[in-house]
């Protein structure tokens, strides 16, 4: 980035700095979309964990709701270190997704076996 | 982040463990200083420091603070009372108070009672049963313990939400540190003094790695203790919003969270004989603390709980009465379930009461390496920074203002809380004993203090304002059983011949933190002089050049 200050080459004609800011701005957005990715994201998933667990663990009410709060705040934290080691933004946000569609299903079935009964 | 996975991870550890540390640093100095929070209050109360502390048998101690509270709170709904241990010689009793008429004032509590929200409490003589009045109004250490969650100045909830978020950055931190430090045992063993930047990674590598199963449970456990508010969807779900029900279940001792009155007015039995009760049926044990719920009432129950202390967990077994009659309701015993019992003795090792002295000092010490850690990370950003920066200024390019700002925050922190930590003790001794609002006005010194420091920080965060903070803390500490001989008859002179530890040890702990921070300011004016940035060895600069360079 302190690099800006040094005159492009001539070569590159007019469109070289212009390229190089919206590669800039790329990259910060795909930053950007990974910072929401681990905060947004790493907690709707870990809230979703705790809740199937409290709905699925095959034990008692209290103890189920308990585990899955327990272990909620683990399942953030490899969340976040998933969304930052992933290949790119867009895989974070998958590696993400593909599990909370698995668990939302699950959240689903139960809430409509609820409104079924 | 096309780099591996070591990498990415070390990026993540720094921006994780920068963007919060200085808050971070905020609530591991105060949640360490927590760990002694009783001794903190004693040393506070001088007044108390040559009373008898002598307590009487815990039945004739609980019915002295029935009848206190009797003229107090008889019309309100609930009563706490804790019993005095080896650590609180005073009886702690705090009540709800009846509501009042809405547009009517309240009437100002008595001299000796604090007020919390619906809750006035106050610390009994266990002898007399009369507030203890004769100490000085403070908050004692309690305030480290209430400001390392709920901040101050600002409604607990968003403050509790603020420490939750920074202290799942800092999970994440300890994590992703971990992963990028890969030699991570070897590194421990590696300390090269004297080599500017290597030496903070050593450092911090050091504190880290030594204390690291105490930082990973300590920030793991800190937020199972507020998780219900931080995760509340499952039980929301299976309980169907019914957060009382919940917690019913979690902590069946306290029974219905919000209990009904009947209605009907009915004295309550003498507690004393319940007391002797529960204990012979925890094999002589002593009770902690007693709940009353809906006193008076004929629909009145007496819950005894154990002290803590005979095992890890933070909730102990308990036996509840009714209030009219004495019969016994219910009894919980030691067998919870796998889930409940792991959240209790996770909350039971976040609060550290569990442990006799000499585990508690461990504690504090590992507590000290966590608030090392953070300072050392904090101040091994700068130092990378500054020396990038030294060769962007070879080309002409000025300082930036991340790095003024770093520099201002590291200075005002790690130097200006313990000044202001040190000033809360300063005024406590200072202050006028009658001086209104007492206990607030040593709390508005502490951030003063704190305020001032980081302001002169952020102005000119340079060497000499560390220098100078450095030293005001080594002064501010170490003078503080001078402070104590000055102003009270218990100094280190009349305790440590009378083997009065709990105060000796107060006055020795602060001369050590004086000696420390004593030490630091000495470290650093030896190297003034010298060039601010020092000529590194190519390899050595970045963080992952370090880790490379160390293979």
């Amino acid at each position: 980035m302190a690099d800006t200050s040094r005159p492009e080459p001539h070569r590159h004609g007019r469109k070289g700095p212009i390229l190089r800011r919206s590669s800039r701005l790329r990259r910060r957005l795909a930053v950007a979309s990974r910072v929401l990715a681990a905060i947004g994201g790493g907690y709707a998933l870990s809230a979703l964990a705790a809740t199937v667990m409290a709905i699925h663990l095959p034990t008692s009410r209290v103890e189920a709701a308990v585990a899955g709060m327990l272990a909620s705040f683990v399942i953030y934290t490899g969340a976040v270190v998933w969304v930052f080691a992933a290949r790119s933004a867009w895989r974070a946000w998958l590696g993400l997704l593909a599990p909370g569609v698995l668990l939302g299903g699950l959240l689903l079935l139960h809430l409509h076996a609820g409104s079924a009964t | 982040m096309k780099e591996g996975f070591r990498q990415s991870m070390s990026w993540l550890h720094t921006y994780s463990g920068l963007l919060v540390g200085w808050v971070l640093f905020m609530v591991f100095a105060a949640g360490t200083a927590s760990y002694f929070k009783d001794e903190i209050s004693f040393w506070m109360r001088p007044e108390l420091h040559l009373a008898d502390l002598h307590a009487p048998p815990q039945a004739e101690v609980a019915e002295r603070a029935f009848a206190a509270l009797q003229q107090r709170g008889a019309q309100g709904q609930r009563w706490f009372v804790t019993l005095p241990t080896e650590r609180e010689p005073g009886v702690r009793a705090s009540w709800m108070r009846a509501a009042v008429p809405r547009g009517q004032p309240e009437a100002a509590p008595e001299p000796g009672v604090s007020r919390r929200g619906r809750f006035d409490s106050a610390l009994l003589d266990a002898t007399t049963g009369r507030p203890l009045q004769a100490s000085r109004d403070t908050r004692g250490g309690e305030f480290f313990y209430r400001l390392h969650f709920d901040l101050h100045y600002m409604p607990p909830l968003w403050a509790r939400w603020i420490i939750g978020f920074c202290a799942m950055f800092m999970l994440v931190a300890i994590v992703s540190g971990v992963v990028t430090h890969r030699r991570i045992f070897a590194d421990f063993f590696t300390f090269r003094p004297g080599k500017g930047q290597r030496s903070w990674l050593d450092a911090h590598n050091a504190v880290a790695v030594l204390a690291l199963p105490y930082h990973l449970m300590i920030t793991y456990t800190g937020l199972v203790t507020l998780m219900l508010m931080y995760m509340p969807w499952g039980p929301q779900l299976t309980y169907k919003g019914d957060t009382s029900a919940f917690l019913a279940e979690v902590f069946p001792a306290n029974g219905p969270r919000d209990p009904k009155p009947s209605g009907i007015s009915v004295p309550m039995v003498p507690v004393g004989p319940l007391v002797t009760q529960a204990t012979s049926r925890w094999g002589g044990a002593p009770v902690g603390r007693i709940t009353v719920n809906n006193p008076n009432d004929a629909a009145a129950t007496i819950v005894l709980s154990r002290q803590e202390g005979h095992d890890m967990s933070s909730t102990q077994p308990a036996m509840t009465f009714s209030g009219a009659t004495g019969r016994l309701i219910s009894e919980v015993g030691e067998e919870p379930g796998a889930a409940t019992a792991t959240r209790s003795v996770l909350y039971g090792l976040h609060i550290g009461r569990f442990g006799d002295p000499l585990l508690r000092a461990l504690f504090f010490l590992s507590g000290l390496a966590g608030c090392v850690m953070v300072a050392t990370g904090l101040l091994l950003w700068a130092v990378k920074e500054r020396n990038k920066y030294s060769k962007a200024a070879a080309r002409g390019l000025g300082a930036g203002w991340a790095l003024r700002l770093v520099d201002g925050l590291n200075v005002g922190t790690i130097a200006g809380l313990p000044i202001a930590m040190a000033a809360f003790f300063w005024g406590n001794r200072l202050l006028p004993l009658q001086l209104h609002e007492r206990a607030q006005a040593e709390i508005h010194l502490f951030f003063a203090a704190w305020a001032l420091a980081a302001i002169a920080a952020l102005a000119r965060p340079t060497r000499r304002m560390w220098l100078a903070q450095l030293g005001i803390a080594a002064f501010l500490f170490g003078a503080i059983p001078l402070l104590n001989a000055l102003t009270t008859d218990t100094h280190l002179g009349a305790t440590l011949p009378a083997g009065l530890w709990r105060v000796a040890g107060f006055d020795l702990v602060c001369l050590a933190m004086g000696a420390a921070f004593a030490y630091s300011a000495w470290w650093l004016a030896r190297k003034d002089g010298r060039p601010m940035v020092r000529k590194q060895p190519a390899h050595a600069t970045g963080l992952l050049a370090d880790v490379k360079g160390a293979r």
